[in-house]
């Protein structure tokens, strides 16, 4: 056992485990979006591939393998092929700081934090090389919206981790989940008396993930009823994959980050049975709940308007989050002034 | 606009949307109402129009078409094709053909208006599909009504008969009010039991040389019937090992 501690080893197994986690999780997201999509309209979804349609994203994926991955001519062919990796390698990386339990972390950065934050807005870039390297005008307009859409909400989800960093006074994930630890009440999602607009910076919080991640009812990279495709329109085969793959990765990390900031990480609701395989379960219970939230609200609201998208951002949430930083800054220093 | 309103809008949308997501919860956990589809079919609805089809007379397992060529003459599209011939010790003529081009139908439904015995009616086959185009170019009713003058023949008891020479003798046609129990056993009889359909028998009958009635008879339908008992087994017979292959609506009869 001595060789599985050495550092390298270890973390080396663990980005294994991420690699698996990430793309068992992506393939059965699809599978679990499909099913969700078919109970709220009231049909059964998938279910001819295996029992219940558990076989539905093997099927998938070896139809996927199987098309011919085409680079169209006059594209440039590197950066054609490099948008797919590179929309699918940060959430990989950011999962490596992602604390599943009190130790089951790759490498605890005591910026963890900011390393999310600055791989996550790789995703952006990755999206944008996409289009402009597919030689298609349709694309590079679709990942115009792209960014000018993750630009718009980068900003309230910044205002709102800053808050959160004003309360928490740490980037390490692992030490904000353990500032949370006790009921439920601890957690930062209900701390009202740090500030008493904290669920709303939930809610922003999580507007902004579904705005990042590219999801209903903000997929405008992707709208498949209007756009094809958006900025992948060239992309086929497991070119197109990948990036649909890494669409429910960035979901994955970004409600893992909803559930550290806010709902305690792998702390238990009521302050007992937090440690060792309890930290994990909780961990993923929290996640998953989110993650189905996120498909709860795609199948229920229809896509939004771009300019609505952008109203929705410039004129709500970044002034409502502004608010909640002053809120929080306020009411953090002004007991000090009276002391 | 004014703050006041502005938060007030954003309350009210944040609302709404929260309704919404309670709508779709609600509807998730209902049961699923999707018809699956090859595994499930719908019952068509009475007023469905699908081909005209003959009707079986559910009394004699027969059509009521006396072939008078009304409907012929009713349809715009030209598109039914009659001929019947007269029986003897009957009043009325019956069908022996009845071909519809349903390439040219347009489902008006004039020939069902126009039918005076009222012997044809719309099919509720929705799923019409080929790769003939004889298949719906030249619609064989008639033969569509043998088919289901089998299942009939099958399903349904045999009304009592008229006396007919009671016989164990193989090869002679059983009176089914009889209906002695070693009707099986015995091979050759055509012996349906009186509550019991009779295909075992009747499939007895068809192998045995020197059977009351020809092994494959033209058109059971259309065909002779000396007596109620063996028109049944003609039916039956025609239906042959098919009949014997699938299980039989009442597997008791085999073992009395």
């Amino acid at each position: 056992m001595s060789f599985l501690a050495l550092e390298p080893i270890r973390v080396l197994l663990y980005l294994v485990g991420i690699c698996a986690f990430v793309g068992g999780n992506a393939a059965y997201l699809v599978l679990a979006e499909r099913k969700g999509a078919g109970r709220i309209q009231r049909r059964p979804g998938p279910n001819e591939a295996g029992w219940a349609g558990i076989l539905q994203p093997l099927a998938d994926g070896i139809k996927l393998l199987a098309k011919q991955v085409m680079v169209p001519p006059g594209t440039d062919a590197l950066l054609f092929r490099a948008a797919p990796l590179m929309v699918m390698a940060p959430p990989l990386m950011c999962l490596a700081t992602i604390p599943f339990g009190d130790t089951v972390v790759a490498r605890n950065l005591n910026i963890g934090l900011l390393f999310v934050f600055s791989f996550g807005s790789i995703n952006v870039m990755a999206l944008m090389l996409g289009g402009w390297a597919s030689r298609n005008k349709y694309s590079i307009i679709s990942a115009a919206r792209v960014v000018s859409q993750n630009v718009a909400y980068e900003i309230p989800m910044l205002l709102v981790v800053i808050t959160l960093l004003m309360i928490t006074g740490t980037m390490d994930l692992n030490e904000i989940i353990k500032q949370q630890a006790g009921w439920f009440w601890n957690w930062n999602v209900l701390k009202i008396w740090v500030n008493p607009l904290m669920p709303v910076t939930f809610v922003i919080f999580f507007t902004c993930m579904l705005a990042e991640t590219n999801r209903a009812p903000f997929d405008m990279a992707e709208a498949e009823s209007e756009l094809v495709a958006g900025a992948f329109t060239e992309y086929g085969g497991m070119g197109f994959g990948v990036f649909f793959m890494a669409e429910y990765a960035n979901i994955v990390v970004g409600c893992c980050l909803a559930t550290i900031l806010f709902f305690g990480g792998w702390q238990s609701p009521f302050g007992a049975l937090s440690d060792g395989l309890w930290g994990p379960i909780w961990f993923l219970g929290k996640t998953y709940a989110l993650i189905f939230t996120v498909i709860w609200i795609r199948w229920t609201f229809p896509r939004t308007q771009f300019y609505s998208l952008l109203n929705l951002s410039w004129k709500i949430l970044i002034p409502l989050s502004l608010f909640t930083l002053l809120l929080t800054g306020a009411m953090m220093k002004l007991p000090l002034l009276f002391k | 606009m004014s703050l006041k309103s502005a938060v007030r809008e954003t309350l009210t949308g944040f609302k709404s949307l929260l309704t919404g997501m309670r709508i779709t919860a609600r509807e998730a956990t209902k049961p699923i109402i999707t018809v699956q589809y090859p595994h499930e079919t719908l019952k068509m609805p009475d007023r469905f129009r699908g081909h005209v089809q003959l009707i079986l007379d559910p009394e004699t397992g027969k059509s009521r078409c006396t072939a008078c060529g009304l409907c012929v003459r009713a349809c715009p599209s030209d598109c039914l094709e009659v001929d019947g011939i007269k029986r003897e010790g009957e009043k009325k003529k019956s069908v022996t053909e009845y071909k519809l081009d349903f390439t040219k139908c347009s489902l008006c439904g004039s020939c069902v208006e126009a039918c005076p015995s009222d012997a044809i009616e719309y099919s509720k086959a929705y799923n019409v599909v080929s790769r003939d185009r004889d298949d719906f170019a030249k619609m064989d009713l008639v033969k569509d009504l043998d088919a289901k003058a089998k299942v009939w023949a099958e399903t349904h008891p045999t009304p009592p008969a008229a006396p007919a020479p009671v016989a164990a003798t193989p090869g002679s046609p059983t009176p089914a009010t009889s209906a002695p129990a070693p009707a099986v056993a015995t091979p050759g009889s055509s012996t349906p039991a009186k509550a019991a359909p009779a295909p075992v028998a009747g499939r007895a009958e068809a192998g045995t040389p020197g059977s009351s009635n020809p092994a494959t008879p033209p058109a059971p339908a259309a065909a002779n019937s000396p007596t109620p008992s063996s028109s049944i087994a003609n039916a039956a017979a025609s239906t042959g090992a098919a009949a014997g292959a699938t299980p039989s609506p009442q597997p008791e009869s085999k073992t009395t």
